[in-house]
């Protein structure tokens, strides 16, 4: 597979898209959304962290292995924080942050 | 070892071509940064874990964090990962000027992030929110009743700082692998053809801005609106 070269544009692009994402979670951060806060909030960030991961990391051009290498690393981090939490939550230890 | 000589320099022995001994770079990278993120995973899982515990006292910590130099510091860090992932392509191309001119303006953008925590820490200290004998924070009546007590909110701010911490940590050490490599650069160490070490330095680059895209709303946003 040769190598993709990602034009300035993209990247450019990107850029601003990451930048009034960043604005947008900042004002929104002033509203009220009720149990939804963390949702929107995380919503917002995983939407820069995956324009990153494609773009800037270039993941969206490369081969599978390293697009499974990338899933794989979340996977460990869900089974990290899910496990962890259906412990201390199933034990009525912690109750929902939002709530 | 005429085999040897014939080989293009750059070539590790153990590679049949540029092409392979950079899909195997760029795959080693990230297996690194997937150990990297089971890393930082570690300090998300006890802030979700102590925010659950007590949500209020994490909204309470939160505002006093300053929101505007969070945010500035978030665009400075997002237009830090724009110039050095303008480096990596100036690598591709073989431009050896502009790789040096992009690496340093990476590193100035580093540099004034962590100058404005530098800030930002000091002005936590003087606040007496340094978790320790100094750490003071008055709890009203009305958020005793509802459960917070001082101890909760230092929670939070010592999970502020070991994040934080470690999040600026990994840009020290980021920088210091830059300016090495904006002398390599100067020096034609990189070329159309084997650019490995600026296009890994750029994951890295990118993994740690992605970490701050997660700390910045966790941190400075999430329970403003309490």
């Amino acid at each position: 597979m040769t190598e993709h070269i990602t034009s300035v544009r993209t990247y450019l692009l990107v850029f601003i898209a990451l930048m009034i994402l960043t604005a947008v979670t900042v004002l929104v951060a002033f509203q009220d959304f009720g149990a939804w806060n963390d949702v929107v909030a995380l919503t917002i960030a995983v939407i820069k962290a995956s324009l990153v991961v494609l773009f800037f990391m270039h993941i969206y051009h490369s081969t599978r292995l390293s697009k499974l290498v990338v899933v794989s690393g979340l996977v460990w981090l869900v089974i990290l924080i899910g496990l962890t939490l259906s412990d201390y939550l199933s034990r009525g230890l912690v109750g929902l942050a939002s709530s | 070892m005429q085999a040897e000589s014939s080989r293009a320099w750059g070539l590790a022995h153990h590679f049949d071509n540029f092409e392979q001994q950079r899909e195997a770079s760029y795959l080693g990278m990230w297996v690194f940064l997937v150990t990297e993120i089971m890393f930082f995973g570690g300090l998300f899982t006890a802030y979700v874990v102590y925010r659950s515990a007590n949500a209020r006292a994490f909204a309470l910590g939160s505002k006093e964090l300053d929101i505007t130099l969070g945010a500035f510091n978030t665009a400075v860090l997002i237009g830090s990962s724009l110039t050095m992932a303008l480096a990596v392509w100036a690598a591709q191309q073989g431009k050896r000027k502009q790789i040096a001119l992009f690496l340093v303006l990476t590193i100035l953008l580093g540099g004034v992030f962590l100058g404005v925590k530098v800030v930002e820490y000091r002005a936590k200290i003087d606040h007496h929110l340094l978790p320790g004998p100094d750490f003071h924070f008055p709890v009203t009546e009305v958020d005793e009743i509802l459960g917070v007590q001082e101890g909760n909110v230092e929670m939070f701010f010592n999970l502020y700082f070991a994040m934080t911490g470690l999040h600026a940590l990994h840009m020290i050490i980021g920088i210091g692998v830059l300016l090495v490599m904006v002398v390599l650069a100067l020096r034609g160490s990189f070329s159309r053809k084997n650019h490995n070490l600026v296009e890994c330095m750029g994951l890295y680059w990118h993994f740690v801005d992605i970490v701050w895209i997660f700390l910045f709303p966790l941190l400075y946003l999430l329970g403003r609106n309490i």
